[in-house]
Protein backbone atom coordinates (compact mmCIF):
# COMPACT_ATOMS: atom_id res chain seq x y z
CA UNK A 1 0.00 0.00 0.00
CA UNK A 2 1.53 3.33 -0.65
CA UNK A 3 2.45 6.16 1.36
CA UNK A 4 -1.45 8.21 -0.05
CA UNK A 5 -3.59 5.09 0.94
CA UNK A 6 -1.79 4.63 4.23
CA UNK A 7 -2.50 7.95 5.27
CA UNK A 8 -6.13 7.62 3.78
CA UNK A 9 -6.83 4.21 5.76
CA UNK A 10 -5.39 6.18 8.85
CA UNK A 11 -7.70 9.33 8.80
CA UNK A 12 -10.74 7.93 7.83
CA UNK A 13 -10.49 5.13 10.54
CA UNK A 14 -9.58 7.73 13.09
CA UNK A 15 -12.67 10.33 12.67
CA UNK A 16 -15.14 6.63 12.78
CA UNK A 17 -13.16 6.14 16.03
CA UNK A 18 -14.06 9.71 17.02
CA UNK A 19 -17.41 9.18 16.08
CA UNK A 20 -18.09 6.35 17.98
CA UNK A 21 -16.21 6.94 20.85
CA UNK A 22 -18.08 9.99 21.72
CA UNK A 23 -20.94 7.71 21.71
CA UNK A 24 -19.69 5.48 23.74
CA UNK A 25 -19.24 8.60 26.22
CA UNK A 26 -22.72 9.26 26.05
CA UNK A 27 -23.95 5.42 26.47
CA UNK A 28 -21.43 5.31 29.33
CA UNK A 29 -22.76 8.70 31.00
CA UNK A 30 -26.66 7.21 30.04
CA UNK A 31 -26.12 3.65 31.42
CA UNK A 32 -24.12 5.00 34.77
CA UNK A 33 -27.54 7.30 35.76
CA UNK A 34 -29.67 4.13 35.04
CA UNK A 35 -27.53 1.69 36.97
CA UNK A 36 -27.06 4.14 39.87
CA UNK A 37 -30.15 5.49 39.73
CA UNK A 38 -32.61 2.52 39.52
CA UNK A 39 -31.41 1.64 42.94
CA UNK A 40 -32.93 4.43 44.96
CA UNK A 41 -36.05 4.93 42.78
CA UNK A 42 -39.04 3.99 44.61
CA UNK A 43 -43.03 5.77 44.89
CA UNK A 44 -41.92 7.07 48.20
CA UNK A 45 -38.68 8.71 46.52
CA UNK A 46 -40.78 10.34 43.92
CA UNK A 47 -43.33 11.50 46.26
CA UNK A 48 -41.68 12.26 49.51
CA UNK A 49 -39.93 15.95 51.05
CA UNK A 50 -36.54 15.91 51.69
CA UNK A 51 -35.44 14.58 55.18
CA UNK A 52 -32.61 14.64 57.05
CA UNK A 53 -29.53 11.72 56.46
CA UNK A 54 -30.73 8.44 57.73
CA UNK A 55 -34.68 8.87 57.40
CA UNK A 56 -35.13 8.52 53.89
CA UNK A 57 -37.27 11.55 52.20
CA UNK A 58 -37.12 12.12 48.46
CA UNK A 59 -37.88 14.70 45.93
CA UNK A 60 -41.93 15.25 45.21
CA UNK A 61 -41.45 18.92 46.12
CA UNK A 62 -38.59 19.77 43.88
CA UNK A 63 -40.69 17.45 40.89
CA UNK A 64 -43.47 19.64 41.51
CA UNK A 65 -41.50 23.10 41.94
CA UNK A 66 -39.53 22.49 38.32
CA UNK A 67 -43.05 21.82 36.75
CA UNK A 68 -44.51 25.05 38.20
CA UNK A 69 -41.40 26.94 37.53
CA UNK A 70 -41.49 25.57 33.85
CA UNK A 71 -44.69 26.21 33.57
CA UNK A 72 -44.34 29.70 34.78
CA UNK A 73 -41.37 30.68 32.45
CA UNK A 74 -43.25 28.93 29.65
CA UNK A 75 -46.08 31.33 30.13
CA UNK A 76 -43.21 34.36 29.21
CA UNK A 77 -40.97 33.10 27.22
CA UNK A 78 -42.72 30.61 24.30
CA UNK A 79 -45.47 33.38 23.40
CA UNK A 80 -42.59 35.87 23.38
CA UNK A 81 -39.84 34.20 21.05
CA UNK A 82 -42.86 33.40 18.79
CA UNK A 83 -43.92 36.61 18.33
CA UNK A 84 -40.39 37.92 17.94
CA UNK A 85 -39.53 34.92 15.64
CA UNK A 86 -42.40 35.51 13.39
CA UNK A 87 -41.32 39.36 13.34
CA UNK A 88 -37.56 38.62 12.35
CA UNK A 89 -38.87 35.72 9.98
CA UNK A 90 -41.68 38.41 8.02
CA UNK A 91 -40.59 41.56 8.20
CA UNK A 92 -36.75 41.10 9.93
CA UNK A 93 -34.78 41.70 6.74
CA UNK A 94 -34.23 45.65 7.19
CA UNK A 95 -31.13 46.56 9.98
CA UNK A 96 -33.40 46.34 12.61
CA UNK A 97 -34.09 42.67 12.11
CA UNK A 98 -30.43 42.01 11.36
CA UNK A 99 -29.74 43.63 15.10
CA UNK A 100 -32.48 41.60 16.89
CA UNK A 101 -31.52 38.27 14.99
CA UNK A 102 -28.23 39.03 15.93
CA UNK A 103 -28.64 39.87 19.52
CA UNK A 104 -30.85 36.83 20.26
CA UNK A 105 -28.35 34.18 18.64
CA UNK A 106 -25.55 36.42 21.30
CA UNK A 107 -27.99 35.56 23.78
CA UNK A 108 -28.19 32.03 23.61
CA UNK A 109 -24.62 31.58 24.37
CA UNK A 110 -25.18 34.16 27.54
CA UNK A 111 -24.33 31.47 30.65
CA UNK A 112 -27.02 30.69 32.25
CA UNK A 113 -25.96 32.11 35.48
CA UNK A 114 -25.77 35.51 34.01
CA UNK A 115 -29.75 35.84 33.87
CA UNK A 116 -29.52 34.45 37.73
CA UNK A 117 -27.27 37.34 38.61
CA UNK A 118 -29.13 39.69 36.76
CA UNK A 119 -32.68 38.67 38.14
CA UNK A 120 -30.94 38.37 41.31
CA UNK A 121 -30.09 42.03 41.34
CA UNK A 122 -33.39 42.89 39.61
CA UNK A 123 -35.79 41.11 41.39
CA UNK A 124 -34.11 39.19 44.84
CA UNK A 125 -32.30 42.19 45.87
CA UNK A 126 -35.41 44.63 45.58
CA UNK A 127 -37.89 42.28 47.18
CA UNK A 128 -35.74 40.85 49.87
CA UNK A 129 -36.23 37.28 49.59
CA UNK A 130 -35.68 34.26 47.31
CA UNK A 131 -38.77 33.61 45.22
CA UNK A 132 -40.95 31.14 42.13
CA UNK A 133 -40.99 34.30 40.44
CA UNK A 134 -37.63 35.14 40.76
CA UNK A 135 -36.57 32.09 39.59
CA UNK A 136 -39.48 31.60 36.53
CA UNK A 137 -38.44 34.80 35.22
CA UNK A 138 -34.77 34.02 34.72
CA UNK A 139 -36.01 30.73 33.18
CA UNK A 140 -37.95 32.90 31.03
CA UNK A 141 -34.92 34.68 29.58
CA UNK A 142 -33.66 31.97 28.64
CA UNK A 143 -36.50 30.43 26.67
CA UNK A 144 -37.07 33.69 24.99
CA UNK A 145 -33.82 33.34 22.22
CA UNK A 146 -34.07 29.47 21.88
CA UNK A 147 -37.44 29.75 20.68
CA UNK A 148 -37.11 32.80 18.74
CA UNK A 149 -34.59 31.73 16.40
CA UNK A 150 -36.54 28.07 16.03
CA UNK A 151 -39.64 29.69 15.19
CA UNK A 152 -37.88 32.04 13.02
CA UNK A 153 -36.63 29.30 11.30
CA UNK A 154 -39.93 27.57 10.89
CA UNK A 155 -41.92 30.34 9.70
CA UNK A 156 -39.23 30.69 7.19
CA UNK A 157 -39.71 27.22 5.74
CA UNK A 158 -43.80 28.19 4.75
CA UNK A 159 -43.58 28.61 1.41
CA UNK A 160 -44.29 32.20 0.29
CA UNK A 161 -46.63 30.86 -2.68
CA UNK A 162 -48.72 30.15 0.33
CA UNK A 163 -48.44 34.06 1.51
CA UNK A 164 -49.01 35.48 -1.90
CA UNK A 165 -52.34 33.29 -2.34
CA UNK A 166 -53.81 34.74 0.52
CA UNK A 167 -53.00 38.01 -0.22
CA UNK A 168 -54.05 37.63 -3.97
CA UNK A 169 -57.75 36.80 -1.89
CA UNK A 170 -57.36 40.13 -0.87
CA UNK A 171 -56.74 39.03 3.39
CA UNK A 172 -54.55 41.47 5.23
CA UNK A 173 -50.86 40.93 6.11
CA UNK A 174 -51.84 40.48 9.60
CA UNK A 175 -54.03 37.85 8.68
CA UNK A 176 -51.92 36.06 6.62
CA UNK A 177 -49.58 35.38 9.32
CA UNK A 178 -51.97 35.12 11.95
CA UNK A 179 -54.31 32.76 9.93
CA UNK A 180 -52.67 31.26 7.25
CA UNK A 181 -48.22 31.08 8.30
CA UNK A 182 -48.30 30.32 11.86
CA UNK A 183 -50.45 27.26 11.85
CA UNK A 184 -49.03 26.05 9.19
CA UNK A 185 -45.66 26.59 10.84
CA UNK A 186 -46.95 25.56 14.04
CA UNK A 187 -46.13 21.98 14.42
CA UNK A 188 -42.05 22.87 14.12
CA UNK A 189 -42.69 26.12 16.55
CA UNK A 190 -44.10 23.88 18.71
CA UNK A 191 -41.13 21.46 18.95
CA UNK A 192 -39.06 24.27 18.70
CA UNK A 193 -40.57 25.41 22.10
CA UNK A 194 -40.16 21.85 23.64
CA UNK A 195 -36.82 21.48 22.94
CA UNK A 196 -36.50 24.60 25.27
CA UNK A 197 -38.51 23.21 27.96
CA UNK A 198 -35.83 20.70 27.72
CA UNK A 199 -33.20 22.79 27.99
CA UNK A 200 -34.48 24.86 31.36
CA UNK A 201 -35.90 21.99 32.84
CA UNK A 202 -31.78 20.88 32.88
CA UNK A 203 -31.06 24.61 34.38
CA UNK A 204 -29.74 24.50 38.14
CA UNK A 205 -26.78 27.70 38.00
CA UNK A 206 -29.97 30.68 37.49
CA UNK A 207 -32.05 28.82 40.28
CA UNK A 208 -29.51 28.63 42.70
CA UNK A 209 -29.98 32.30 43.84
CA UNK A 210 -33.04 32.91 42.35
CA UNK A 211 -36.27 30.39 43.23
CA UNK A 212 -33.06 28.96 45.41
CA UNK A 213 -34.93 25.98 46.69
CA UNK A 214 -36.64 24.69 49.47
CA UNK A 215 -37.43 21.63 51.56
CA UNK A 216 -41.49 21.63 51.46
CA UNK A 217 -44.23 21.66 49.03
CA UNK A 218 -44.84 24.81 47.91
CA UNK A 219 -47.51 26.46 45.42
CA UNK A 220 -46.50 30.45 46.68
CA UNK A 221 -45.36 32.36 44.05
CA UNK A 222 -43.26 34.66 46.40
CA UNK A 223 -41.74 32.15 48.61
CA UNK A 224 -38.47 29.80 47.69
CA UNK A 225 -39.03 26.68 45.65
CA UNK A 226 -37.18 23.54 45.04
CA UNK A 227 -36.33 22.05 41.65
CA UNK A 228 -35.13 18.74 40.79
CA UNK A 229 -31.75 20.52 39.68
CA UNK A 230 -30.89 22.04 42.71
CA UNK A 231 -31.73 19.28 44.41
CA UNK A 232 -29.34 17.28 42.62
CA UNK A 233 -26.64 19.73 42.68
CA UNK A 234 -27.41 19.79 47.18
CA UNK A 235 -27.95 15.92 46.97
CA UNK A 236 -24.37 15.45 44.96
CA UNK A 237 -22.23 17.89 47.08
CA UNK A 238 -22.92 16.39 50.29
CA UNK A 239 -20.96 14.53 52.09
CA UNK A 240 -23.05 11.60 52.68
CA UNK A 241 -23.52 8.12 50.77
CA UNK A 242 -27.04 7.66 51.59
CA UNK A 243 -27.80 11.61 50.01
CA UNK A 244 -25.64 10.98 46.42
CA UNK A 245 -27.21 7.85 45.87
CA UNK A 246 -30.69 9.84 46.13
CA UNK A 247 -28.57 12.19 44.00
CA UNK A 248 -28.24 9.34 41.09
CA UNK A 249 -32.27 8.44 41.53
CA UNK A 250 -33.29 11.88 40.89
CA UNK A 251 -30.57 12.31 38.16
CA UNK A 252 -32.68 8.64 36.80
CA UNK A 253 -36.17 10.80 37.01
CA UNK A 254 -34.22 14.41 34.89
CA UNK A 255 -32.47 12.74 32.61
CA UNK A 256 -35.42 10.43 31.56
CA UNK A 257 -37.66 13.20 31.59
CA UNK A 258 -35.53 15.17 28.99
CA UNK A 259 -34.46 12.54 26.81
CA UNK A 260 -38.23 11.51 26.25
CA UNK A 261 -39.03 15.13 25.07
CA UNK A 262 -35.73 14.96 22.84
CA UNK A 263 -37.27 11.83 21.31
CA UNK A 264 -40.25 12.63 20.93
CA UNK A 265 -39.50 16.09 19.10
CA UNK A 266 -36.69 13.51 17.01
CA UNK A 267 -39.91 11.65 16.18
CA UNK A 268 -42.38 14.13 15.41
CA UNK A 269 -39.67 16.16 12.93
CA UNK A 270 -38.32 12.90 11.40
CA UNK A 271 -41.33 12.58 8.94
CA UNK A 272 -41.60 16.05 7.81
CA UNK A 273 -37.81 17.29 6.89
CA UNK B 1 -46.39 48.95 1.77
CA UNK B 2 -47.04 50.80 -1.34
CA UNK B 3 -47.85 47.00 -2.83
CA UNK B 4 -50.14 46.14 -0.43
CA UNK B 5 -52.16 49.22 -1.24
CA UNK B 6 -52.10 48.45 -5.03
CA UNK B 7 -53.49 45.00 -4.03
CA UNK B 8 -56.06 46.23 -2.28
CA UNK B 9 -56.82 48.49 -4.98
CA UNK B 10 -57.12 45.69 -7.34
CA UNK B 11 -59.79 44.08 -5.62
CA UNK B 12 -61.22 47.02 -4.43
CA UNK B 13 -64.56 46.94 -6.36
CA UNK B 14 -66.28 45.21 -3.52
CA UNK B 15 -64.30 45.93 -0.76
CA UNK B 16 -65.69 48.77 1.17
CA UNK B 17 -63.39 51.66 1.51
CA UNK B 18 -64.55 51.33 5.53
CA UNK B 19 -62.96 47.40 5.27
CA UNK B 20 -59.61 48.80 3.25
CA UNK B 21 -58.96 51.43 5.84
CA UNK B 22 -59.18 48.62 8.97
CA UNK B 23 -56.85 46.26 7.39
CA UNK B 24 -54.13 48.72 6.22
CA UNK B 25 -54.84 50.14 10.24
CA UNK B 26 -54.57 46.43 11.13
CA UNK B 27 -51.29 46.03 9.25
CA UNK B 28 -49.91 48.65 10.91
CA UNK B 29 -50.72 47.75 14.48
CA UNK B 30 -49.70 44.39 14.00
CA UNK B 31 -46.37 45.48 12.52
CA UNK B 32 -45.85 48.01 15.61
CA UNK B 33 -46.77 45.36 17.80
CA UNK B 34 -44.51 42.61 17.07
CA UNK B 35 -41.41 45.16 16.65
CA UNK B 36 -42.10 46.41 20.04
CA UNK B 37 -41.74 42.71 21.13
CA UNK B 38 -38.82 41.96 18.94
CA UNK B 39 -37.26 45.73 20.90
CA UNK B 40 -37.85 44.02 24.26
CA UNK B 41 -34.78 41.47 23.67
CA UNK B 42 -32.39 44.52 22.47
CA UNK B 43 -34.30 46.13 25.80
CA UNK B 44 -33.38 43.22 28.08
CA UNK B 45 -29.44 43.09 26.82
CA UNK B 46 -29.13 46.43 27.35
CA UNK B 47 -31.12 46.40 30.65
CA UNK B 48 -28.64 43.40 32.11
CA UNK B 49 -25.65 45.56 31.13
CA UNK B 50 -27.16 48.64 32.97
CA UNK B 51 -28.09 46.81 35.90
CA UNK B 52 -25.15 44.72 36.32
CA UNK B 53 -22.82 47.73 35.88
CA UNK B 54 -24.76 49.37 38.32
CA UNK B 55 -25.12 47.13 41.20
CA UNK B 56 -21.63 46.28 40.73
CA UNK B 57 -20.36 49.85 40.62
CA UNK B 58 -19.23 49.92 44.26
CA UNK B 59 -16.54 47.23 43.09
CA UNK B 60 -15.91 48.75 40.64
CA UNK B 61 -15.23 52.22 41.87
CA UNK B 62 -13.33 50.47 44.70
CA UNK B 63 -10.69 48.37 42.28
CA UNK B 64 -10.89 49.68 38.94
CA UNK B 65 -9.41 47.47 36.73
CA UNK B 66 -7.17 46.08 39.43
CA UNK B 67 -9.77 44.15 39.86
CA UNK B 68 -8.73 42.22 36.98
CA UNK B 69 -5.17 41.69 37.78
CA UNK B 70 -5.75 41.52 41.30
CA UNK B 71 -4.33 37.79 42.76
CA UNK B 72 -6.13 37.95 46.26
CA UNK B 73 -9.87 37.06 46.93
CA UNK B 74 -10.63 37.74 51.05
CA UNK B 75 -13.76 38.30 51.55
CA UNK B 76 -12.49 38.88 55.35
CA UNK B 77 -10.79 41.41 54.23
CA UNK B 78 -13.03 42.85 51.71
CA UNK B 79 -10.08 42.28 49.10
CA UNK B 80 -10.97 41.06 45.77
CA UNK B 81 -9.15 40.54 42.87
CA UNK B 82 -10.58 37.75 39.92
CA UNK B 83 -7.15 36.84 38.30
CA UNK B 84 -7.24 33.95 39.95
CA UNK B 85 -10.24 33.16 38.18
CA UNK B 86 -9.91 34.32 34.97
CA UNK B 87 -6.87 32.07 34.99
CA UNK B 88 -8.73 29.67 35.92
CA UNK B 89 -11.52 29.93 33.42
CA UNK B 90 -9.22 30.35 30.61
CA UNK B 91 -7.16 27.74 31.35
CA UNK B 92 -10.29 24.45 31.50
CA UNK B 93 -11.79 26.26 28.59
CA UNK B 94 -8.29 26.44 26.39
CA UNK B 95 -8.13 22.63 27.90
CA UNK B 96 -11.27 21.71 27.02
CA UNK B 97 -10.83 23.37 23.76
CA UNK B 98 -7.84 21.19 23.00
CA UNK B 99 -9.57 18.04 23.34
CA UNK B 100 -12.83 18.48 21.61
CA UNK B 101 -11.54 20.46 18.47
CA UNK B 102 -9.93 17.17 17.17
CA UNK B 103 -12.57 15.06 18.04
CA UNK B 104 -15.23 17.00 17.07
CA UNK B 105 -14.19 17.91 13.90
CA UNK B 106 -13.20 14.38 13.33
CA UNK B 107 -16.63 13.19 14.27
CA UNK B 108 -17.83 15.86 11.68
CA UNK B 109 -16.31 14.91 9.13
CA UNK B 110 -17.31 11.12 9.73
CA UNK B 111 -21.20 11.94 9.68
CA UNK B 112 -20.81 14.32 6.29
CA UNK B 113 -18.24 12.68 4.40
CA UNK B 114 -17.84 9.23 5.20
CA UNK B 115 -20.93 7.72 6.92
CA UNK B 116 -23.84 6.28 4.84
CA UNK B 117 -26.68 7.88 5.45
CA UNK B 118 -28.15 5.75 6.94
CA UNK B 119 -26.23 5.37 9.75
CA UNK B 120 -24.86 9.42 10.01
CA UNK B 121 -28.49 10.61 10.59
CA UNK B 122 -29.35 8.15 14.01
CA UNK B 123 -25.12 8.42 15.13
CA UNK B 124 -25.84 12.72 14.67
CA UNK B 125 -29.15 12.58 16.64
CA UNK B 126 -26.92 10.65 19.46
CA UNK B 127 -24.09 12.60 19.63
CA UNK B 128 -26.94 16.10 19.86
CA UNK B 129 -27.87 14.04 22.71
CA UNK B 130 -24.87 14.77 24.49
CA UNK B 131 -25.74 18.39 24.49
CA UNK B 132 -28.96 17.78 26.26
CA UNK B 133 -27.64 16.23 28.85
CA UNK B 134 -27.98 18.73 31.98
CA UNK B 135 -24.75 20.21 33.10
CA UNK B 136 -25.33 19.51 37.15
CA UNK B 137 -25.42 15.47 35.75
CA UNK B 138 -22.54 15.45 33.81
CA UNK B 139 -20.92 17.16 37.34
CA UNK B 140 -22.02 14.22 39.28
CA UNK B 141 -20.68 11.95 36.95
CA UNK B 142 -17.03 13.53 36.76
CA UNK B 143 -17.48 13.40 40.55
CA UNK B 144 -17.98 10.01 41.29
CA UNK B 145 -16.79 8.57 37.57
CA UNK B 146 -14.39 10.80 36.00
CA UNK B 147 -12.36 11.73 39.00
CA UNK B 148 -11.66 8.20 40.71
CA UNK B 149 -10.74 7.15 36.92
CA UNK B 150 -8.32 10.09 36.74
CA UNK B 151 -6.92 9.49 40.17
CA UNK B 152 -5.86 6.01 40.43
CA UNK B 153 -5.39 5.26 36.42
CA UNK B 154 -4.44 8.30 34.07
CA UNK B 155 -2.36 11.01 36.26
CA UNK B 156 -0.25 8.02 37.91
CA UNK B 157 0.28 7.53 34.60
CA UNK B 158 0.96 11.12 32.99
CA UNK B 159 3.33 11.67 36.28
CA UNK B 160 5.29 8.74 35.22
CA UNK B 161 6.16 9.24 31.93
CA UNK B 162 5.77 13.15 31.60
CA UNK B 163 6.47 14.02 35.10
CA UNK B 164 9.31 16.44 34.35
CA UNK B 165 6.65 19.03 32.51
CA UNK B 166 5.40 21.22 35.04
CA UNK B 167 1.87 20.47 34.11
CA UNK B 168 1.88 17.19 35.72
CA UNK B 169 3.11 17.87 38.97
CA UNK B 170 1.96 17.74 42.31
CA UNK B 171 -0.61 15.08 43.90
CA UNK B 172 -2.83 13.08 41.68
CA UNK B 173 -6.24 13.63 43.66
CA UNK B 174 -8.86 13.50 40.12
CA UNK B 175 -10.30 16.62 41.12
CA UNK B 176 -8.87 19.71 40.10
CA UNK B 177 -8.45 21.65 36.52
CA UNK B 178 -7.57 17.91 34.16
CA UNK B 179 -10.82 17.17 35.01
CA UNK B 180 -12.38 20.12 34.73
CA UNK B 181 -11.04 20.87 31.30
CA UNK B 182 -12.23 17.11 30.31
CA UNK B 183 -15.54 17.08 31.49
CA UNK B 184 -16.21 20.69 29.52
CA UNK B 185 -14.45 19.07 26.70
CA UNK B 186 -17.37 16.66 26.52
CA UNK B 187 -20.04 19.03 26.96
CA UNK B 188 -18.66 21.37 24.26
CA UNK B 189 -17.95 18.49 21.67
CA UNK B 190 -21.42 17.69 20.42
CA UNK B 191 -21.92 21.90 19.89
CA UNK B 192 -18.57 22.00 18.18
CA UNK B 193 -19.33 19.19 15.93
CA UNK B 194 -23.26 20.80 15.59
CA UNK B 195 -21.73 23.46 13.32
CA UNK B 196 -18.82 21.72 11.74
CA UNK B 197 -21.70 19.99 10.32
CA UNK B 198 -23.51 22.83 8.67
CA UNK B 199 -20.72 24.13 7.83
CA UNK B 200 -19.18 21.20 6.12
CA UNK B 201 -22.52 20.36 4.13
CA UNK B 202 -22.59 23.88 3.20
CA UNK B 203 -19.65 23.41 0.91
CA UNK B 204 -20.59 22.28 -2.70
CA UNK B 205 -20.50 18.79 -4.13
CA UNK B 206 -18.81 19.97 -7.16
CA UNK B 207 -15.70 20.58 -4.98
CA UNK B 208 -15.75 16.87 -3.59
CA UNK B 209 -16.21 15.81 -7.38
CA UNK B 210 -13.45 17.68 -8.65
CA UNK B 211 -11.07 16.36 -6.43
CA UNK B 212 -12.34 12.87 -6.95
CA UNK B 213 -11.93 13.26 -10.66
CA UNK B 214 -8.36 13.82 -10.15
CA UNK B 215 -7.66 10.82 -8.18
CA UNK B 216 -7.82 12.34 -4.82
CA UNK B 217 -8.01 9.89 -1.85
CA UNK B 218 -10.92 10.29 0.40
CA UNK B 219 -8.92 12.32 3.04
CA UNK B 220 -7.50 14.46 0.64
CA UNK B 221 -10.66 15.46 -0.70
CA UNK B 222 -11.89 16.11 2.67
CA UNK B 223 -8.82 18.11 3.50
CA UNK B 224 -9.99 20.27 0.53
CA UNK B 225 -12.90 20.36 1.68
CA UNK B 226 -11.90 21.62 5.49
CA UNK B 227 -9.50 24.03 3.31
CA UNK B 228 -12.69 25.80 2.13
CA UNK B 229 -14.46 25.39 5.45
CA UNK B 230 -11.90 26.77 7.77
CA UNK B 231 -12.99 30.06 8.53
CA UNK B 232 -16.59 28.30 10.21
CA UNK B 233 -14.38 25.67 11.76
CA UNK B 234 -13.05 28.59 13.35
CA UNK B 235 -16.05 29.88 14.29
CA UNK B 236 -17.47 26.42 15.87
CA UNK B 237 -14.39 26.88 17.86
CA UNK B 238 -15.17 30.21 18.85
CA UNK B 239 -18.77 29.36 19.67
CA UNK B 240 -16.95 25.98 21.83
CA UNK B 241 -15.04 28.70 24.09
CA UNK B 242 -17.57 30.58 24.70
CA UNK B 243 -19.49 27.61 25.96
CA UNK B 244 -16.50 26.48 27.78
CA UNK B 245 -15.99 30.01 29.71
CA UNK B 246 -19.35 30.37 30.35
CA UNK B 247 -20.44 26.59 31.69
CA UNK B 248 -20.93 26.41 35.61
CA UNK B 249 -22.97 23.62 37.34
CA UNK B 250 -20.37 20.95 35.93
CA UNK B 251 -17.09 22.58 36.81
CA UNK B 252 -17.50 23.69 40.16
CA UNK B 253 -18.28 20.25 41.14
CA UNK B 254 -14.96 19.13 39.47
CA UNK B 255 -12.45 21.97 39.44
CA UNK B 256 -11.52 22.48 42.80
CA UNK B 257 -12.97 25.56 43.82
CA UNK B 258 -9.56 27.46 45.28
CA UNK B 259 -8.28 31.06 44.01
CA UNK B 260 -4.81 29.66 43.18
CA UNK B 261 -2.46 30.01 40.51
CA UNK B 262 -1.01 26.88 39.60
CA UNK B 263 0.93 25.72 36.46
CA UNK B 264 0.09 21.89 37.52
CA UNK B 265 -3.03 20.59 36.02
CA UNK B 266 -3.27 18.28 38.94
CA UNK B 267 -4.19 21.02 41.26
CA UNK B 268 -7.66 22.90 41.90
CA UNK B 269 -8.41 26.15 40.34
CA UNK B 270 -11.77 28.05 40.20
CA UNK B 271 -13.54 29.89 37.60
CA UNK B 272 -15.41 32.97 37.76
CA UNK B 273 -18.65 31.05 36.86
CA UNK B 274 -17.79 28.67 39.34
CA UNK B 275 -17.34 31.80 42.18
CA UNK B 276 -20.65 33.00 41.17
CA UNK B 277 -22.53 29.80 41.85
CA UNK B 278 -20.59 28.69 44.83
CA UNK B 279 -20.45 32.12 47.03
CA UNK B 280 -23.43 34.52 46.26
CA UNK B 281 -26.11 33.01 48.52
CA UNK B 282 -22.86 33.59 51.28
CA UNK B 283 -22.03 37.28 50.67
CA UNK B 284 -21.80 39.34 53.24
CA UNK B 285 -21.75 42.78 53.19
CA UNK B 286 -22.25 45.09 49.64
CA UNK B 287 -18.86 45.21 48.39
CA UNK B 288 -18.38 41.39 48.37
CA UNK B 289 -21.45 41.29 46.64
CA UNK B 290 -20.61 43.86 44.22
CA UNK B 291 -17.96 42.11 43.77
CA UNK B 292 -19.64 38.61 42.21
CA UNK B 293 -21.80 40.91 40.75
CA UNK B 294 -19.08 42.43 38.50
CA UNK B 295 -17.48 39.03 37.54
CA UNK B 296 -21.02 38.38 35.91
CA UNK B 297 -20.65 41.41 34.40
CA UNK B 298 -17.44 40.29 33.18
CA UNK B 299 -18.57 36.69 31.99
CA UNK B 300 -21.45 38.67 30.00
CA UNK B 301 -19.24 40.93 28.25
CA UNK B 302 -17.04 38.39 27.39
CA UNK B 303 -19.39 35.34 26.14
CA UNK B 304 -21.55 38.28 24.49
CA UNK B 305 -17.81 39.38 22.45
CA UNK B 306 -16.96 35.89 21.53
CA UNK B 307 -20.51 34.66 20.48
CA UNK B 308 -20.17 37.87 18.09
CA UNK B 309 -17.26 36.52 16.60
CA UNK B 310 -18.38 33.22 15.97
CA UNK B 311 -21.04 34.21 14.58
CA UNK B 312 -19.52 36.68 12.41
CA UNK B 313 -16.97 33.52 11.42
CA UNK B 314 -20.01 30.87 11.00
CA UNK B 315 -21.87 33.81 8.40
CA UNK B 316 -18.91 34.53 6.27
CA UNK B 317 -18.89 30.97 5.17
CA UNK B 318 -22.56 31.00 4.45
CA UNK B 319 -21.54 34.04 2.33
CA UNK B 320 -19.21 32.97 0.30
CA UNK B 321 -20.88 29.59 -0.72
CA UNK B 322 -24.08 30.95 -1.25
Amino acid sequence: MDKRRLTNTIMTTLTAVCAFGVITILVFVLGYVAFQGISSLSWQFLVQTPKPVGEGGGIGNAIVGSLILLGLASLVGIPLGITIGTYLAEMGDGWFGTIVRFVADTMIGIPSIVFGVFVYAVVVLQQGYFSTLAGALSLALIMIPIVTRTTEEMVRLVPKSMREGALALGAPQWRVTKDIVIPAAMSGIATGAMLAVARVLGETAPLLFTAFGSRFYNIYLDEPMASLTVQIYNYAISPFEEWHAKAWAATLVLVTLILFINIIVRFLTRQKY
Amino acid sequence: MSNNRDENNLIGGDVSGAKRTNNILGDRIFRIVLTLCAALILVIVVAMIAVMTQSSWLSIKEFGFGFLTGQTWDPIKGEFGALPFIYGTLVSAILALLIATPISVGVAVFLVEQAPKKLARPMAFLVELLAAIPSVVYGLWAIFVLAPLLRVYVQPFLQETLGFLPFFKGTANGIGMMSGGIILAIMITPIITAVVRDVLEAVPVTQREAALALGATRWETTKIVLANANSGIAGAIVLGLGRAIGETMAITMIIGNRPEISASLFDPGYTIASVIANEFTEATGDLYLSALIEMGLILFLVTFIVNGLAKLLILSVARRTA
